[in-house]
Formats: C-alpha cells, structure tokens, sequence
C-alpha cells in the first residue's frame, strides 16, 4: 500500500492506549489539531457499531470490539483516536500531542486470574468467560481399568505471528460513490462482505484488492484498523493510507496461541493407551474474537495420531487485558499436538519405555481409513506408523540412542535429547468451497482466476502448473489472477492450509470445463463430434482422434475464434466444496544442553511431512521449512510477555525472541505421499504441517536430554532458563 | 532543509531533505525506489539493507544527510537490463522467496557479505546473515542460495 501512488493521499495515524486497563475521562486533541492540517477522530464522532464479523457459535456476542475503544480501554494498544495529517511524520507527532485522561483500572492478565472473575472486563456481561465447548461432566470410570495414568500441564505460549510486512491499508472514494480498498490481506472476498456490512453498504459498491502481501500466517484478516481506514476515506472524501509500524504491529496484530492445557492420559504397561482427558483454558485476549473459538479446533483434533478409546475434552475461553488472539500459523490444532505428544511422552517416562515403542503401540493402523476418532474427527486417509519409521530410518535413531547413552554414561556436560512427534492435522477445517475460472487468452494461453489469495505461498506457480497439466500448456503460458474482487467473481481467500486441496481443484475443474468447451468448438471447425476430438497434451494440440494430421493447437484455435469473435465461449467457471483432509507426518529432533548453564542448541531436525500428492515439491518444501523454523521458534525462543500490570515486555524486534539465521540449523525434510480420496487432485494441506510437527519434536528432545536429571518437563519456550530452571527444580 | 548530493544506482542527484529524514524515506518517498522495504523500527530485521560505499547498512538506521556525497546501491540497481545480478538468480533458483518481504534485504547483505568472504561456510553464512530476519522460508534456502552465489563467483 505504501507503494501505491494515491494522489493527495492522508496519512492515518491511531492513537493507542498505554494502560492495559481503564476508564478514558477525557481525551483532548487541542495541541494536536494545532498542527497543520491534522484533525483528530474519537469514538464520539462515529456513528458505528461494534466490529462486523460474525460471533462464532458459543462465543458471547457481548465481548466484541468496538471500533474505537467507548470510554474504556481493555488492552495496551486499543485505540482511542485517530490522526489525519498530509504525512507519516505529522501523524507521529500529534498522536504524541493527543492528551488521554486515563482513570486506571486493576488489570487481569493471567487467563487463570481472569477465571476467577474478580476483575472483570465487561462489567455488563458478568463474567470473563467467553466461550465454553467440550463437556464439563466428568466421567468418574474414564480411567477404570488403566495400570498408570499420567498427569501434567503444557502451556503453549503467546506469540506474535511477525510477518515481515507490517499491516497497511489504503482507501480511496471514486467518482461514482464506490469505495475501493487496498489491505494487506488474505481473504479479500470476505473481506469485502466484512467491511460492507460494517459500513452499512451493499456489497456492490466495495471492491477490495489485495496486492502482493508480505506475509500473513493468519493473523491478516480484516480487524478495525482496516474497518476504519475505509471508513475514513468515505468520510473524508479523500484517499486515505495507514501503514503500522512494527512495535504497533506487536501489540495490535492479534498474537496466536496463548493456551493453558492440562491433561492426563491412562493405559496399560504394555503401552496401549485407553483414556484421555484434556482441559483447555484459553486466554483470548481483551476481546472475544476468532482465539475465543480456536479451542473447538484443539478437541477435534485432541486424539492425534492415536487410536483412543476414550477422550474427554473440555475448554473455557477468558477474556484478559492484554491483544487478542486469533489465528496464527497451525490456530488450535499445534496446541493439541503440542500436549498430546508431551502427554505420550510422559506416558513412555513413567513406563520406562522407548517413545518410538509407546507410539507404535497406538497409531491408528494404515488400514483402518477412514477413521473417526473418539474426539469426533474423521480422517480420510494415512499412514502414521510409516511416517515414523521413514523419520526414525532417515535420522538414525538406534546410532543417536547409543550416542546418548554413551554420553550419560560419561556424564558429559553437555547431553543428547532425541524427540519424537507425531501428527495429524486438519486443512479446510470447515469444508469450504473455492471458486476458479480458466480462460484461454487471444494467444492461446490461459488466465486462472482463483477466490483463494497468495501473500507467499506460490499459488501463481502451483495453481498454473495444475491448469497447463490439464490443457497440455507450457506453464508460462498461464498466468494466475487473484486478489481483486471486481475481477474474480467470488472467493473465500487462504487460511487454515486450503487453497490447493480446493482453490487449486476448482482450478482444475474449470480447465477441465474449458477443454470440453474447446472440443465443442475445435469440432465445429473441423465438422466433426465433439467426442471424436481429443487433446495432445505433450504439444498442446487438439485433433480427431485417431488421426493427428486433423487438428489444431491452442495458439491456432484461440486465433480463429478471434476472428470469430468466439473467443468467449472458451471460459468456464467451477467452484469446488470438499471435507477436511488430514495431512499428517513425524518428526524427530535432535538438541544438545548444556547441563550447567541450560543452553540448548538444536542440531538437527528431520521432518516427514506427507500431504498427499504435491503438485510442486519445491513449492511444498518451502512451506514446510517456514513451518519448521516457526515450530521451532516456538519450542526453543519466542514468547509474548508481558508484566503484572499488563504493559507487554516482548512489544519490539529487540525484545521478542524472533530467531535468525543464526539460531536455526538447515532442515532435512523428506518427503511422503499418501493422497486424499477427496479431491482430484490427491492433495491437502501443507501451509501449516511444519509448524505444528516441529514444536512438539523440538520440546520432547530437550525433555529427553533431561530425563537422568529426573526432569520430567521443562515450560516453553525450552530456552537456556527454562531449562535452568526445570534442572534446578528436579534437584530441589 | 538541508541540501545533498549523492549517488544512486549510478545516478547523480541532488536533493533538499529534512534533518531527521531517514534514508529509507528518502529513498522510498523522495526518489520513488520502493524496492527497499521497512519491517521494524528497532534496526532488527535488515529489510531495509543498501549499500553505501559497497557496505551493507541499514538504511532504516541513517539519516538520509548522512549519506551526501556516498554511493549508494539499492536492489533496483542490481540487474543488468533484463539479467539479474547472480546473487538475485541464486535466490530465485534456490526457492529462497516466498512473500518476498526481506528479500531486498537478504540480496543486499549477501552481496557485502560475499564481496568480505567469497566462500562462507554454512556456519559463517548464518552468522553473516544473523541480521536479517525472515517469517516464511525458515532460511534454509537462503543459506542455499548464497552458496549457489558463491559458486558462481557472485
Ligand atoms: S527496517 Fe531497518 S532494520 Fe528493520
Ligand atoms: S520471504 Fe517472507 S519474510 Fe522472507
């Protein structure tokens, strides 16, 4: 947005509010509107209601965010004004001149705290619990029959998603009374119906589009500040642009995770597991947003990889005073795998048995897909226990062992952690349809147009290759459309890893669709059947069958209908529904500790991750590293804190552990193919796999490592205090 | 206002700026290169990387006074025509890129850091690279690119 040239553009500025909790007495904007050309908005000069999207079932609609904080503040970084001024620097300057009366409030940051509900952030509401799903009965007998049961609590910490490209948005009124709106986004189409319907507008009259986007990870959907840009433009009848800078973007770009999960799990001593509960409390930030609902995502997926007969899921969501949560790269399934493969390893602990053993013990066998697990999902298809082996093979497993033994038989200081994780995950969770479209151009490419929405993740690529494979192009001959909702009729966008198991089907189909219409017109020219016509596709080139002689190509084709004005005929459109699919996979890492000062350092990390058939492994691997690095960021260094009053400590790139290159060694991903029954093209997947294997992996290494020292955990991130701290307990 | 002179991609040009302009803003506002991005405001993420007098510095952190009378090279003055420069190839090759965000930066610190060591190990290419941030590729194919750069004499 930064780069587009937006005549007489203003300069959006919002002014946030530095108490995590408060009343707002008074906000005064005089020496502020002194400056040239500044104005200065509340909430009083808006006539708008709260935040449009949609409340998710079961989360308490009366914990919405307004679009401007109403005399109260829930969070540092809830905004409290705007500032318009003719420049970036202008803007900076008032907001620093715009005077906020604050009378402090007592503020709950520990979701437990909040759960008590002695502070309460809507007063009017009662309680700070927004949501619950899951069962609170519990089943006295779930445990009736287990040798052991294990207990234990994973906190799966704060995170701040980080994108590169912090949020932008510009906004710009036309002639003819539409607004069109630039975001930084991943799902414009939704993001068009959000925005009309917060403003009040049909559809219509909004055209939303999405330039290229650095990055996204989940947390780019449409929150207020985008709301309130267009909102503005509208207003101001000038073209308006915000840009956030990045310790903005830290405390206003929602943060993912943030869930406390308590769980214990029950089984035989010959390893087979029968039972398992697990208790959610997820804290959602100072409002209740799409983090209220994620923990529905953490009970489907509770079982993993495991044949469980039975599970008991329970989650309460709470309101604190700190950013809200939403979706971040894996949103509610990294969580279950997170404690289900910690609560497997504890298991194997207090067995005194291999983790790879306990595993093998209870995957759900290859054979028995489709599988409906005791958490209610229903996977279509895997091969778990294939997946570990190929992992187990690939690293050395046995080789590591031995070296870890001999290690703590030397007692050297610095010691060896292998850990195992296993996972299953869910990509279109809520079986979406995506739109495509294919039509072949006056030189005989084509164009795809797709509803889905790349900010990084190639679609331009895959989704081109899937088109030319059907319609025998070169790939460079198909370009792919996206992001601009006045040219692509519809779309859902990309999130929750979904766009090529459907987006990149629907585009398939509709090339499919297009080859048909082509045969229809090929036989017209040639006077003969449309189902004697078939397609070369090693030259692209249409002909009778049975003799090659009688044909035509697509460059050749697309010039004669032209001139006939045909060309259009050679368009289709498809839209593609599907259920979820579960990729899955193993991973095994491999961390020395340094048993005196705690550090930890990773040395390897083989990743097997099988989402079905890959149309572009390069493309797939990429996703898989960025996943991995992110997995690991979380195991071993980032982390949101912030301190007792609510004031984020982590709110820079100084002070949030982002790890570099320098923190991270190269990843060995090998790859598996088991492909989906439920799209044509055999795929799932893949965006957010990496990301939910490598935590647990990386976590239960460094657990490993520990285990002589009679450490049986050790907090995320396992960093070098953590780990000094975890050490020091077990001595204690 | 104050009055600079300095080179651009090979370009002469002279401009009025204001003390506390930023050489990303001038760069970025003033001369319309957007290729150099800003992905902080902590001088921790590299996106903003150039070259000045050959050396990787983070334009993010200079004033734009700071650099009359330098040269200056941003991603924009890399290619050569319609050919990349080999370090720009590399990355494209290697898959080094997804949204594509850091990149300006990674390209800029790559080529000072193989202009002081022509053949990094992968240990070195991680500690050169160390301030340079990226969300999507988890730096695996950076590292490979700058290899595959190196081996071509980049
Ligand atoms: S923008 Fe210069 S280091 Fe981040
Ligand atoms: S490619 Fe997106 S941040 Fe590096």
């Amino acid at each position: 947005m930064e780069n587009l040239a937006l005549e007489g553009a203003l300069t959006v500025t919002f002014v946030r509010s530095l108490f995590a909790h408060a009343n707002i007495v008074d906000v005064d904007a005089t020496a502020a509107e002194a400056l040239p050309n500044v104005q200065v908005l509340t909430a009083a000069d808006m006539d708008l209601g709260v935040f449009g999207p949609p409340p998710f079932p079961g989360v308490n609609p009366g914990m919405g965010r307004p679009l401007l904080a109403v005399d109260r503040v829930r969070f540092v970084g809830d905004i409290i004004a705007i500032v318009i001024s003719d420049d970036r620097a202008t803007g900076a300057d008032a907001a620093e001149l715009v005077s906020v009366d604050y009378d402090p409030l007592p503020a709950v940051v520990s979701p437990y705290e909040a759960a008590k509900d002695e502070v309460l952030l809507f007063p009017e509401v009662g309680t700070n619990v927004a949501a619950r799903f899951g069962s609170p009965e519990h089943d006295e007998k779930l445990f009736g029959g287990c040798d052991v049961a294990v207990s234990g609590t994973l906190v799966s910490q704060r995170m701040a998603p980080c994108p590169l490209e912090p949020r932008s948005a510009a906004a710009e009124l036309g002639p003819d009374g539409r607004i069109t709106a630039w975001l930084s986004t991943q799902t414009p189409h939704q993001d068009r119906m959000v925005l009309a319907g917060t403003l009040g507008l049909d559809p219509a009259q909004v055209r939303v589009v999405g330039p290229d986007v650095g990055g996204g990870f989940g947390a780019k959907m449409l929150n207020v500040e985008e709301v309130l840009v267009v909102w503005l433009a509208r207003r101001l009848g000038r073209p308006v642009r915000w840009t956030e800078t990045r310790s903005e973007s830290m405390v206003a770009l929602p943060h993912g995770r943030a869930a406390r999960l308590e769980f214990t799990l029950g089984g035989m001593r010959d390893g087979k597991v029968l039972a398992y509960r697990l208790e959610v409390l997820q804290d959602c930030g100072a409002y209740a947003v799409l983090g209220a609902f994620l923990p529905n995502l953490t009970g489907l997926m509770a079982s993993g990889v495991y044949a469980i007969p039975r599970i008991e899921f329970e989650s309460r969501s709470v309101v604190t005073n700190t950013t809200p949560i939403s979706a971040f790269r894996g949103a509610g399934r990294p969580e279950a795998s997170q404690v289900i493969e910690r609560a497997i390893d504890t298991f194997a602990a207090e067995l005194g048995m291999d983790p790879a053993e306990v595993r093998r013990r209870n995957f759900i066998p290859a054979d028995a897909f489709p599988h409906t697990t005791a958490s209610h999902a229903v996977y279509d298809s895997g091969d778990y226990e294939g997946a570990l082996e190929l992992a187990l093979r690939s690293v050395g497993y046995d080789e590591l062992r031995d070296e870890q033994r001999h290690r703590r038989e030397q007692a050297a200081t610095t010691q060896l952690g292998i850990g195992i994780s296993c996972y299953v995950e869910i990509t279109n969770g809520i079986a979406e349809s995506e739109f495509g479209e294919v039509e072949i151009t006056p030189d005989g490419g084509a164009i795809v147009r797709t509803g889905s929405f790349s900010h990084g993740q190639g679609h331009e690529t895959t989704f081109a290759m899937i088109a030319a494979e059907r319609l025998g192009l070169p790939v460079e001959k198909v370009t792919v459309h996206k992001g601009d909702t006045d040219e692509i009729a519809k779309g859902t966008g990309t999130y929750g890893s979904k766009s090529t198991q459907i987006g990149g089907a629907a585009a398939r189909l509709a090339a499919d669709d297009v080859l048909e219409l082509a045969k229809q017109l090929v036989a017209d020219y040639l006077e003969a059947s449309p189902a004697d016509i078939v397609l070369d596709p090693a030259v692209g080139r249409l002909h009778v069958a049975g003799d090659p002689s009688i044909g035509i190509s697509w460059a050749d084709l697309a010039s004669r209908a032209s001139a006939d004005e045909r060309l259009a005929e050679l368009k289709a459109e498809h839209e593609f529904q599907a259920a979820p699919t579960f990729p899955f996979g193993a991973h095994v890492a491999v961390v020395e500790v340094d048993t005196e000062t705690g550090r930890v350092e990773l040395r390897r990390l083989v990743a097997v991750d099988d989402a079905g058939t890959l149309i572009n492994p390069l493309i797939a691997e990429g996703q898989v590293h960025g996943g991995i690095a992110t997995g690991v960021a979380q195991a071993l260094y980032e982390n949101f804190v912030y301190d007792d009053d609510g004031n984020p400590l982590t709110g820079t790139f100084v002070g949030y552990a982002f790890p570099s290159s320098a923190d991270l060694p190269s990843w060995e991903a090998v790859e598996m193919e088991t492909p989906t029954p439920l799209n044509a093209l055999g795929a799932k997947g893949i965006g957010e796999s990496g990301t939910i294997g490598a935590t647990p992996a990386v976590h239960n290494a460094v657990v490993d490592a520990l285990t002589p020292f009679g450490v049986r955990n050790v907090d995320l991130p396992a960093n070098g205090e953590n780990v000094w701290r975890a050490l020091r307990e077990a001595k204690a | 206002m104050t009055r600079i002179a300095l080179t651009v991609n090979g370009s002469r040009c002279e401009a009025d700026v204001e003390p506390r302009q930023l050489l990303v803003y001038f760069l970025r506002d003033q001369l319309g290169l957007k290729g150099t991005n800003v992905g902080c405001d902590t001088t921790s993420c590299g996106a903003c990387t150039v070259l000045v007098d050959g050396e990787s510095v983070k334009s993010c952190t200079v004033f734009a006074v700071q650099a009359d009378g330098c040269e200056v090279t941003t991603v924009e003055g890399l290619a050569q025509g319609d050919e990349l420069h080999p370090v720009q190839q590399a990355f494209h090759e290697q898959h080094a890129l997804q949204c594509g965000y850091c990149t300006p930066g990674f390209v800029m610190a790559t080529i000072s850091l193989l202009k002081e060591n022509p053949n990094p190990s992968e240990v070195e290419i991680r500690d050169g690279l160390e301030g340079n941030l990226c969300r999507c590729t988890g730096y695996h194919n950076i590292v490979k690119a700058v290899q595959a750069a190196a081996r071509a004499g980049a």
